[in-house]
């Protein structure tokens, strides 16, 4: 079960998603992201989705890798499918039982909707599969470094999304022992009522939550052993810097958004 | 020789909690590590062996007495970065002090810290990794690592400061006996050939028998000093306070309690193999 999580997972590999630098891809997620909620019509949706689909060749990340990433959220999918589909005034589909109530305009959100949340998370988890959580944070804290201007603490969200990063296997595996050390005296986490299974997460929470602040208490004591003192004076082993490729991506996904958005205004 | 770390009557005592009395983890310690050598701090639990060493890179600040690394006061503030950077610390837990989730990474952040430029840390990245014989392992994801690997991986990350001074404080009780013998070769290797001091608390005895000189501690007192073979020597004092010698040793001194001779300062397995052939030749003439 604890397998399933896939964020922050990151899939090495030397392809161009993966050899961009972060700030790049970023501001592609963000450029994408726009395009997505601005695209309206029919071959909007095709463009934003053929620019996935690139990228997704581009990478050469398994598409069973992505959909992994959707079983999460398939709760909310089907919600909004559903609400979509009988909230939304206009022609009804048939004049019969439950179908009076669904009408073609609530089908047709529906299935953008659905294709929208799909194609958002895809983008977002393209862009952990390629770039290893230390480029991704490099990248968040440099591209917000500007921000440290207005006093807000950008390296040390930074440091603290890596370490959150760093210590996600060590504690899914502490999970799975915890776990299994309850099992193995007659603990019983997959039978009973929905109140039953939630208590029984207590005696894994309490000694997870004590041995994370034990960890986190360690940890500080090493980092400072190693001279940390902050984000001043910090140099790094890999300096962040734009190559060629990485202006024809930005420039790409500018020309992409810039051309959705027009579309979406002409009604396309 | 030169002084590495000198204590002038250590004492620390930890806050109390409310309702308990304040008792000193560390009381009068008067230690001078030289420059080069090895020195192995044993004790039973409790007895202040951690809290010695956090005082040796500042992590701990003296309640009375001082300590000073080559000459600096670790309680004067100026100097913090830099004593810390020429005391290196390993901890016991490997997945507590590793901070970055690809090896080259995390050996990078010390050097980082400091300041130095891109070019020297890639040079000292690579140069520490081979030290302790893992620069295949550059762009591994150290969970995916064994014990001993990952501890070399986190000194690899102390040697990275260019230290003169490592303390591992109990480094290898967590791991397997194949993981600790590797991390006691990285330790004396460096030792050896790059003149890197060292500090080594343990438990396990068998670890001291090569050292430069044994110190032990007992409830926060200094109570031995010597070569290993002086301290093994008083098995006696040493079991009083908790502490077996190594087993070579245990084994003569319980062959002299029935009536043999054997000479207490045949440590390692094959002087003492000797010492009991020598003593059983005599017995046949
Ligand atoms: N953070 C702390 N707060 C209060 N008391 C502490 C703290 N850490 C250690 N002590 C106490 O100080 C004394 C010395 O502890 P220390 O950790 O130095 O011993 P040690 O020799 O390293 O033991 P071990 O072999 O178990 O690691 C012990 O009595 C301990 O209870
Ligand atoms: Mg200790």
């Amino acid at each position: 079960m604890l397998k399933d999580i896939t964020l922050g997972q990151y899939f090495p590999g030397h392809t161009l998603a993966h050899r961009l630098d972060p700030r790049t891809k970023l501001l592609a997620v963000v450029l994408y992201i726009v395009a997505l909620f601005c695209a309206k019509g029919v071959v909007t949706y095709a463009i934003v989705m053929a620019a996935l689909a690139t990228c997704i060749l581009v990478s050469r990340v398994k598409l069973r890798a992505l959909t992994r990433g959707l079983k999460a959220v398939y709760v909310i999918v089907i919600f909004t499918a559903v609400m979509n589909m009988f909230f939304t005034g206009g022609t009804p589909v048939a004049d019969v039982w439950l179908l009076r109530h669904i009408t073609f305009e609530g089908l047709r959100t529906a299935v953008f909707m659905v294709l929208r949340i799909i194609m958002l998370i895809m983008g977002t988890f393209l862009l952990t599969y390629t770039t290893s959580p230390i480029a991704l944070t490099d990248g968040l804290e440099n591209a917000l470094s500007p921000l440290k201007k207005l006093h807000v603490p950008v390296h040390e969200l930074a440091m603290m999304m890596s370490i959150a990063l760093r210590f996600i296997p060590t504690l899914i595996e502490e999970t799975d022992k915890i776990m299994s050390a309850q099992k193995a005296r007659g603990a019983d986490f997959e039978s009973g009522s929905i109140f039953k299974r939630a208590k029984a997460l207590v005696p894994i929470l309490v000694p997870l939550f004590i041995s994370a602040f034990r960890r986190a208490d360690e940890l500080a004591t090493a980092m400072e052993c190693r001279c940390y003192h902050g984000g001043d004076g910090r140099t790094a082993l890999h300096v962040l810097h734009y190559k060629a490729a990485d202006y024809l991506v930005m420039i790409g996904f500018v020309v992409l958004t810039v051309g959705v958005i027009v579309l979406a205004r002409m009604g396309f | 020789m030169a002084t590495m770390i000198e204590t002038k009557d250590l004492t620390f005592t930890y806050p109390a909690e409310e309702g308990r009395e304040e008792m000193p983890a560390l009381r009068n310690v008067n230690l001078s590590v030289e420059k080069g050598s090895f020195v192995v701090v044993l004790g039973h639990n409790g007895s202040g062996k951690s809290t010695l060493a956090k005082h040796m890179n500042a992590v701990l600040l003296p309640t009375g007495g001082a300590l000073y690394v080559e000459g600096m006061d670790t309680a004067d503030e100026a100097v913090l970065l830099e004593i810390r950077r020429r005391v290196g610390m390993v901890f016991q837990n490997p997945d507590n002090q590793i901070v970055a989730n690809v090896v080259e990474e995390d050996v990078a952040f010390a050097p980082e810290n400091l300041g130095i430029p891109s070019d020297e840390i890639r040079r000292r990245v690579d140069d520490a990794l081979a030290a302790v014989g893992m620069e295949n392992f550059t762009r591994h994801a150290p969970h995916l690592l064994s014990g001993g690997q990952k501890q070399r991986i986190a000194i690899a990350g102390v040697i990275a400061m260019e230290p003169e001074c490592i303390v591992l404080d109990e480094a290898t009780a967590m791991l397997d006996p194949v993981g600790r013998r590797e991390v006691l070769a990285s330790a004396h290797r460096l030792n050896r050939e790059r003149g890197i001091t060292v500090v080594l608390i343990t438990h396990h005895m068998p670890e001291a028998v090569n050292a430069d000189r044994v110190v032990v501690m007992n409830d926060g007192y200094l109570v031995m000093d010597g070569t290993p073979r002086e301290i093994f020597a008083r098995v006696g004092e040493l079991r009083a306070i908790g502490l077996a010698a190594p087993d070579t040793v245990e084994l003569m001194d319980h062959l002299n309690k029935s009536g043999w001779d054997l000479p207490l300062e045949a440590i390692t397995v094959e002087e003492c193999a000797d010492a009991i052939y020598n003593a059983l030749a005599a017995e046949e003439k």
